[in-house]
């Protein structure tokens, strides 16, 4: 009976995961579009928690469905301002050729993956031992965090970096996203007070907790950009002393924390983010706040568009 | 099963008739002020009991305490974006429905 209940449960999550990122896509109706992804990013975390990634679930729930779904959003009220034709024109699409050549290009890349799938061997169990066995000498005991800070500490240096290149391309590009017309209220501003101190709070919990549990420096990053984006949205505004070069150092202390780590281990052990065992903790306590404050603060700056200052030119 | 169970059972099942409930609302109410009503019934005594069914079931104070805060949250959110929402429909000219 109990497998049966999660068998069906799977099933249509299954469904649902499919036909709402379906319906996003053939949506004509840019505003649905958004709210379809968003509510996909939602059911794709119930998936994640499901089989039992719940560091994944976490930072889809916080940065695939929330700050993606602010960021969306904040474009589209971009669009509706400077041109109104292009949230509603979506129907003209793709000429005949370019809509066959798309699709052969999308069966092949299904083909391969299908394949890519079907050819490994029955009997591989992962990395996952190796990993266990590993566990002691990296300094935390959740294997996840393991994984990312330490074993593979160079995929999530270049993430970091990724971000930062991110804002970087939307600071040049230059755009302003425009303010509310109208004043945030009492509402808004008094839920931004009772919630932004929470937030923090929430996003220190899963910066430590990602040591021995889900959690981390990702996730931890977007809980924090959700209270700037908060107070973003209830008319709060980032002081002009702070505007200037506090901004940007907080922009650049995660991927610079990161990059120094990454040299001096190359120096001094030879391999780049080779973190010796008596350290390994402490290192990735350091990576990880610094990385927790680059991160909130450009996904904040992301959902502001062009470098606070500049706004007017 | 012992009477927590059955409590937990009977709270669970509550509070999913009313998460049915509010659905329907949402899908079948005229205006966005009706929707809104139905929908904070699901947000607030669905939850609610959801919540309550499922504190009965855990072993520490820690957690109920986790899962109560979860619903305190939930009523904050909603009872905010509620007002937002019927407030941005105002300034767009929406009246509400009227039989």
């Amino acid at each position: 009976m109990e497998t049966l209940i999660s068998w069906a449960i799977d099933v249509a999550l299954a469904l649902l995961v499919v036909s709402l990122a379906w319906r996003a896509l053939a949506s004509t109706d840019l505003f649905k579009a958004i709210v379809l992804f968003i509510a996909f990013g939602l059911v794709l975390t119930l998936v994640w928690v499901r089989l039992n990634a719940t560091d994944v679930a976490l930072a889809e729930a916080a940065i695939g469905a929330g700050v993606t779904g602010a960021l969306l959003l904040a474009a589209y009220a971009k669009l509706r301002a400077t041109s109104p034709d292009a949230i509603v024109d979506r129907a003209g699409g793709i000429s005949g050729i370019g809509a066959i050549s798309l699709l052969i290009l999308i069966l092949l890349v299904a083909a391969a993956l299908g394949y890519a799938v079907w050819t490994l061997p029955s009997d591989y169990t992962g990395l996952g031992k190796e990993v266990a066995a590993n566990l002691d000498q990296s300094g935390v005991s959740n294997p996840v965090t393991a994984v990312l800070l330490n074993f593979r500490g160079y995929d999530t240096l270049l993430e970091i970096m990724v971000l930062l290149l991110a804002l970087l391309g939307a600071w040049s590009l230059g755009i302003t996203i425009p303010r509310p017309e109208a004043a945030p209220g009492l509402v808004l501003d008094t839920l931004s007070r009772l919630l932004v101190p929470l937030l923090i709070l929430v996003a220190a919990y899963l910066l430590w907790v990602g040591a021995h549990a889900p959690g981390g420096a990702f996730q931890a990053g977007a809980v924090l950009a959700a209270a700037g984006v908060l107070m973003l949205l209830s008319g709060r505004e980032l002081p002009a002393a702070l505007a200037t070069w506090p901004l940007r150092l907080a922009l650049v202390l995660g991927p610079a924390t990161f990059l120094m780590l990454a040299v001096i281990t190359l120096i001094l052990e030879g391999r780049v983010l080779k973190l010796s065992p008596e350290w390994a903790g402490r290192l990735i306590l350091i990576i990880e706040t610094t990385a927790t404050i680059s991160i909130g603060v450009t996904l904040t700056a992301l959902f502001m568009g062009a470098p606070p200052g500049e706004e007017d030119r | 099963m012992t009477t927590s169970d059955y409590l937990s059972v009977a709270l669970l099942t509550t509070g999913g008739l009313f998460f049915l409930a509010g659905t329907f609302g949402l899908l079948r109410f005229p205006d966005v002020f009706t929707r809104l009503h139905a929908l904070t019934k699901a947000d607030n005594v669905g939850l609610g009991l959801t919540v309550a069914g499922l504190a009965l079931q855990v072993d520490s104070w820690a957690v109920a305490g986790k899962l109560l805060l979860i619903w305190l949250l939930a009523l904050l959110a909603g009872a905010t974006v509620s007002y937002l929402i019927a407030q941005g429909a105002l300034r767009l000219g929406i009246r509400p429905w009227k039989r």
